[in-house]
């Protein structure tokens, strides 16, 4: 390479605290650009984590994204429920291997309950093939029983054996209380970082036993109320559920099953393959994520402006240097070298700590994240895109520094060897 | 591009312009000059005011510059028949240069701002066995104190001292010419001479040809031969006239 590529090192070195300045302003511009990008990978993953193994989700005949935000997200309301003869109906078919029912509508403190069987805590799956596993306690031996996930339990200070209260409908603040049925904490789940660790699960039965004595959200007066333990020994078989979740025997016969509850003449039913559905509500929300990368990659290109100003800025000081190494035989394209060099190597190396700044910052907010996001970031080596991101910045970096190395080579031609000061 | 380093009897003149002719803007020449010599090994005073011309000269001389009208030889090469590049590549392989002030590249040590030449010219590499032995054996001779060669900066030395890492510079890799631009002007007067007799030396030391501008006709009894620019230069002459 040209004489002038070995003394751009000599230079910024030379100019160590602006250079460093400008090295931190990239590094930091890059850092954030990578951030970025590998919380959206982790983020979309995380997000298509959220339930694994379930074939099918069933419920009353809506929109597919509706079915799974209500369903999996604990998100928006189902507009209608599905009869549990027909449920019952669906698990008894020979091709299903197991079903999981949903029965939503009741809180506590803003977290949403969820009435399902015990069928739930062995066949419910996340992120791959991780399944549900207790923290502490187990699941429901009493119909009164209830099964917290993590956050729930982090949030309240709720212990095994504690008491609570189930509110009837989703406000936070309910003035409608189940009070005279309250449940006993009996199993604390493991953290999972999906919308299950925000849910306070109890069983079907739970659900109907606290509903007994209501009629259209409200309850019956004093005198014609049923006593928890009367509503014991009710039949508390369910009337309907809100949707429930279809494990087949083989992957083979999900579409046969899925085009069969689609075309259900007793009632109009909507079955969804969760992947399918996952991608469109991904399709939805990953256009935010995109923006943040769009905003990541301007903070960059404000970096690389500020390497820019601080090259152009020191060229009127410098242009004795540049009279001097013409004066030793450097040609004006030398010139324009030690310029674009000068640019690559403040850029590499912005970019180079900028990576390191990624990992640190990784390293240091993993726990958290995971904990409470439950975004699992990956400490490899970068990724395919990231090294393309990477490459960019650099490339970037020495296209800008043609802008000032343009200007030297036109004023080292000009001046020739007339020292300017 | 050829090196004509031929034995001394019969070789072209250092420096030989004949009917040269240049301006910046058409109509408004700053040169013109029918003929100017230097002898291979003289060393030559040249007086140049500032007006007359002087800038333009060497930078003519040097190559930066092409003349509209006329020929500029250095060391028998027309450097109207080189592209720029090879201008470039001639000047660092047959020249030194040492200006006024601020010869150093700030960001450089010592030693290697004395061996900047050589970074650019495989000539001149070719022509020093052992750069950084040479490069301080001329320090040395020039007066340097070893320890400011290895530890400080350049910005730390006195001016009598950078001009002096710019005379090792110049002459490192012995080129046959050495252009030295009002190198005195920022020494006091006592400084001057012996700046002046340790240049001279060591240019005989290497049998360089040396054109030294000054306004200042005080130095001119140390030379071989003194010019005066606004003589030769027709332009400067006019303009001195008007």
């Amino acid at each position: 390479m040209s004489a002038a590529v070995g003394l751009a090192a000599r230079s910024v070195w030379n100019r160590r605290g602006t250079a460093a300045l400008t090295i931190f302003t990239i590094a930091v511009s890059v850092a954030l650009l990578l951030g970025v990008q590998k919380i959206r990978v982790e983020a979309k993953a995380s997000f298509a984590n959220t339930i694994s193994g379930t074939d099918l989700i069933v419920g009353a005949r809506s929109g597919p994204i509706n079915l799974l935000l209500y369903t999996i997200f604990r998100v928006g309301d189902a507009t209608a429920n599905v009869s549990y003869a027909t449920y019952r109906t669906v698990a008894a078919h020979p091709d299903v291997a197991w079903t999981i029912p949903i029965s939503l509508g009741d809180s506590h403190h803003g977290f949403r309950v969820m009435g399902t069987s015990s069928d739930y805590f062995a066949h419910y799956h996340f992120a791959g093939d991780h399944a549900l596993a207790f923290a502490q306690g187990g699941p429901f031996s009493d119909l009164y029983d209830t099964v917290l996930g993590a956050e729930v339990a982090d949030a309240l200070h709720y212990r095994l054996g504690d008491n609570i209260i189930v509110s009837h409908g989703l406000g936070n603040v309910s003035f409608a209380n189940h009070k005279d049925k309250p449940f006993r904490v009996a199993g604390i789940l493991k953290r999972t970082g999906t919308p299950v660790d925000r849910t306070v699960h109890i069983s079907l039965e739970a659900i109907t036993a606290i509903h007994i004595d209501w009629q259209s959200g409200i309850q019956a007066p004093l005198d014609e109320r049923v006593s928890a333990d009367e509503a014991r020994r009710r039949d508390l078989t369910p009337d309907s559920i809100t949707a429930f979740l279809v494990g087949m025997k083989s992957k083979s016969t999900v579409f046969t099953m899925q085009r069969a509850l689609n075309e259900y003449r007793k009632e109009p039913l909507l079955a969804i393959i969760p992947g399918v559905a996952l991608t469109q509500l991904w399709d939805l929300v990953g256009v935010a994520d995109m923006a943040l990368l769009i905003v990541a990659a301007f903070v960059v290109t404000a970096g690389l402006l500020g390497m820019l100003t601080a090259i152009l800025t020191s060229l009127a000081e410098r242009r004795r240097e540049m009279a001097i190494l013409r004066s030793v035989g450097a040609r004006p394209r030398d010139i324009f070298l030690l310029l674009v060099a000068e640019a690559g190597l403040l850029g590499t190396l912005g970019a180079l700590i900028g990576v390191l700044l990624t990992y640190a910052g990784v390293f240091a907010s993993r726990h958290w994240l995971e904990q409470r996001y439950g975004l699992f970031i990956n400490v490899g080596p970068p990724s395919t895109i990231e090294l393309a991101l990477l490459g960019g910045v650099i490339v970037a970096a020495f296209a800008v520094g043609a802008i000032p190395a343009l200007r030297a080579y036109g004023t080292s031609l000009a001046d020739g060897l007339t020292i300017r000061i | 591009m050829t090196t004509r380093a031929s034995p001394a009897s019969a070789t072209p003149p250092a420096i030989d312009l004949r009917g040269v002719e240049f301006a910046w803007t058409p109509g408004r020449p700053v040169i013109s000059i029918s003929r100017l010599t230097v002898r291979r090994g003289d060393r030559v005073f040249l007086r140049g005011p500032s007006g007359s011309g002087k800038s333009t000269l060497l930078a003519l001389v040097a190559g930066i510059l092409r003349p509209q009208a006329g020929t500029v030889a250095v060391l028998g090469t027309d450097l109207g028949t080189v592209r720029g590049a090879g201008r470039d590549a001639f000047r660092a392989a047959h020249l030194g240069f040492i200006f006024q002030m601020f010869n150093l590249v700030p960001y450089l040590s010592v030693l290697d701002n004395v061996l900047l030449p050589l970074r650019f010219s495989a000539v001149r590499r070719g022509r020093v066995a052992n750069a950084e032995v040479e490069a301080r054996r001329l320090l040395q001779e020039l007066g340097l104190d070893p320890a400011d060669v290895n530890e400080r900066g350049v910005a730390e030395l006195s001016v009598g001292q950078q001009q002096r890492v710019a005379v090792a510079r110049a002459l490192l890799g012995r080129p046959e010419l050495v252009i030295a631009d009002e190198p005195t002007s920022a020494l006091d007067t006592d400084a001057r001479e012996a700046f002046l007799k340790l240049l001279m030396q060591e240019c005989a030391s290497v049998a360089a040809t040396l054109l030294f501008v000054s306004h200042d006709l005080s130095l001119s009894p140390l030379f071989d031969q003194t010019l005066s620019l606004p003589d030769i230069n027709r332009v400067g002459s006019r303009r001195a006239a008007s």
